[in-house]
């Protein structure tokens, strides 16, 4: 018997990846041109590379679930060269979620401390925005913004797939004048 | 003598609480707390959650022989109450968060280390009658110690190299193998138990839904459930069988997402793309149905916030075919890869007892021989006109989790197309009457089950909000599952588990 995985990569290689194309009518919202954007300005600014270390602050793990789609081959992030890393020393941007409760906001100092400049940090969400539905309690700070400098902010509860691209590109070209 | 009596033959020596819905409150006096302690210790019961408010705690149970459910409640007039903990160890942390944050103390409870009070919020027990000056610093903590020749730690987390919540472990190993695994949770607490209180109906409803965001639809469920059953709130019929559809979608999703990431953590990528295209069909499903890719909000009070279109019904019927090709296929993948199967079988072992002990549920407890599912009992809409299957495998390693798992996809798939077909039509949301009541809600989400209660004024006005994540009674086991197995496997059993952090923190 031939091996499952082998027909399957068989399959993928005679029928090409699934990104953009099988996914059903990714375009009415212009999912595919967003992406292109973002990979040509990334290139042009870094190099082919930037990379984003996400870091959870005290989300309900919503936005998490949407930054793991944009990964999936159906947008493919990493087909931009921009990639998530496992370490904040590896990164430029820290994409951060979630209002920041009290017991995460050391850490999140720490890490934006491990991360070499130039970076930007990015706060994802309406929780990283200004706290959301959990502002005021005790537990939570507030926003990303109340505890470290945040460059930009992506709406959203969550955020979908396309908001977070944009919300990316939008940041390629406010980094514009910071890079030289 | 003992075990002849029921759980509602026991209590009904306390006070039983009027208005409480759909199943009873009993209070017990101090003599009628001990002797359910007592109780506990030999008899079939289990505890579906357990939480406190001012000056009481609270307990509720389920008969696993004869199927009831039930609250036992105590009032702590010194603010202290025996522990349960030591009769069931499920609820060890879950006492001692309820120290952290009610400040009424576990009287008899061994281990007395804050859990989700790390020292850093502005008061300690900051929901107490009269909170305590904060420390000066923040609390270290003592973890257990391990001792022997070679022995070594390492300390993971809070931040970890995924995209994943945060939390700390801390591993006691002996060269590769994993000696004593200790979590360190309690990062993620937004205080979601003093925000709801005294929030009006719509906030109380929003913030539920986001108590653990990949279970959004279940927990708006079992709010929507509990205040229905506080008010006596009739929802239409059509409403369950939409709700039905949302809640096995939600499952679907995650279920599949999770096995391509437990694939992925045994270094088969191949698998995480095929389970992420999966996955994206159905959030965009969600999307174009009901216009949004979690279905947050989507499940109200009396009903849900919008209809099925008969369109929509159509497409999804057309993508579901498609769709359970596609997962047979992944199945097949899974099961003919031996080194796939290498990495998960055997590995991540969790006993029977253990899992009886805990009274886990969800797959954990499925996949180690307890098949307990909310949707099968006690019930509830739309289920009780479906009848399903509930997979139960006996190994409990991380393969007969992603087993389960598979299983429960493929029959989530099948329920979800006779819901479709069975549909009735009618109204899909009804005003909530103005009353007062306290009501539970118990809904299986895909990670278990999640139980809510409340008490909500006549005003709608929630007074008083707890929401179970069936996580507290999974996190332990993780710990006993990683025992003897190699650090490197850690990620996978992690996986296999996927416990909540946010639910859990709360
Ligand atoms: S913005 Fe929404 S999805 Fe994201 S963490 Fe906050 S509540 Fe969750």
């Amino acid at each position: 018997m031939i091996p499952p995985i082998a027909k399957m990569l068989a399959r993928h290689l005679l029928k090409g990846p699934h990104t953009m194309k099988d996914a059903p009518r990714p375009d009415p919202d212009g999912v595919a041109e967003l992406a292109e954007a973002l990979g040509r300005r990334a290139r042009a600014r870094l190099g082919r590379s930037l990379s984003i270390r996400e870091v959870d602050a005290g989300s309900c793990n919503g936005c998490e679930l949407e930054i793991h789609a944009v990964n999936h081959p159906i947008y493919d992030l990493e087909r931009f060269g921009i990639r998530f890393v496992a370490s904040p020393r590896h990164a430029d941007v820290l994409l951060v979620t979630g209002p920041v409760t009290r017991n995460m906001e050391e850490a999140l100092r720490r890490t934006v401390e491990a991360t070499p400049e130039p970076r930007w940090i990015v706060a994802m969400g309406d929780c990283g925005k200004d706290g959301g539905c959990f502002a005021g309690s005790y537990a939570v700070v507030g926003g990303v913004s109340d505890v470290v400098p945040v460059d930009l902010h992506i709406p959203g509860c969550p955020p979908s797939p396309r908001q977070i691209l944009a919300g990316l590109l939008a940041l390629l070209d406010a980094a514009d004048g910071r890079l030289g | 003598m003992m075990g002849d009596v029921t759980l509602l033959e026991f209590l009904s020596l306390g006070q039983r609480v009027e208005g409480h819905r759909p199943w009873p409150r009993f209070v017990l006096d101090l003599r009628g707390w001990r002797l359910l302690i007592d109780r506990l210790r030999v008899a079939e019961w289990s505890v579906m959650a357990q939480w406190a408010e001012r000056d009481h705690i609270h307990v509720a149970l389920r008969d696993e022989t004869s199927g009831d459910i039930a609250v036992a409640s105590h009032y702590c007039d010194d603010r202290r109450f025996p522990a349960l903990g030591n009769v069931r160890p499920g609820v060890i942390r879950i006492e001692r968060a309820i120290h952290d944050v009610w400040g009424l103390t576990p009287v008899g409870l061994e281990d007395r280390r804050p859990w989700l009070d790390h020292g850093r919020w502005p008061s300690r027990m900051p929901l107490a009658a009269q909170p305590m000056a904060p420390p000066s610093q923040p609390d270290g903590y003592s973890f257990l110690q391990a001792v022997g020749e070679g022995l070594h730690q390492i300390p993971v987390g809070p931040v970890h190299a995924g995209v994943i919540e945060p939390g700390h472990f801390r591993f006691h190993c002996q060269g590769e193998a994993v000696v004593r695994l200790e979590e360190r949770l309690g990062y993620q607490h937004k205080g979601i138990e003093g925000l709801l209180q005294g929030a009006p109906l719509d906030k109380a409803q929003r913030i539920a839904a986001r108590v653990s965001g990949d279970s959004t639809v279940a927990y708006s469920l079992a709010f929507a459930r509990a205040v229905e059953a506080a008010t006596g709130c009739e929802v239409p019929p059509r409403a369950h069988w939409v709700r039905g559809l949302m809640a096995e979608m939600e499952r679907v999703a995650n279920h599949v997402f999770d096995i391509g990431a437990v694939c992925n953590d045994a270094a088969f990528a191949v698998m995480l793309s095929h389970m992420g295209v999966l996955r994206e069909k159905i959030l965009r499903a969600n999307d174009a149905l009901f216009g949004h890719r979690l279905n947050m909000d989507r499940i109200v009070p009396g009903g849900v916030d919008r209809d099925l279109s008969e369109e929509g019904a159509e497409a999804l019927k057309h993508l579901l075919y498609g769709f359970g090709k596609m997962l047979a296929k992944g199945y097949k993948l899974y099961e003919n890869t031996p080194s796939l199967s290498d990495r998960t079988v055997s590995t991540g072992i969790v006993q029977t007892s253990l899992i009886h002990r805990f009274g886990a549920g969800g797959f954990v407890g499925r996949a180690s021989g307890r098949g307990q599912d909310t949707r099968e009992t006690p019930s509830y809409p739309p289920y009780d006109k479906l009848d399903m299957t509930v997979p139960v495998l006996t190994e409990g390693d991380v393969n007969a989790r992603v087993l389960v798992r598979f299983a429960e996809a493929k029959e989530s798939l099948h329920l979800i197309n006779r819901i479709l077909h069975e549909m009735p039509e009618g109204a899909f949301r009804v005003p909530v009457p103005e009353v007062a009541g306290e009501g539970l809600g118990v809904v299986e989400s895909f990670r278990g089950e999640v139980v809510v209660w409340l008490r909500i004024s006549a005003g709608h006005v929630v007074e008083r909000c707890h929401t179970h994540d069936p996580s507290w009674f999974q996190w332990p086991l993780l710990e006993a599952a990683i025992e003897g197995n190699i650090v490197a496997d850690f990620p996978l059993c992690n996986k296999s588990f996927n416990c909540s952090y946010s639910g859990h923190d709360l």
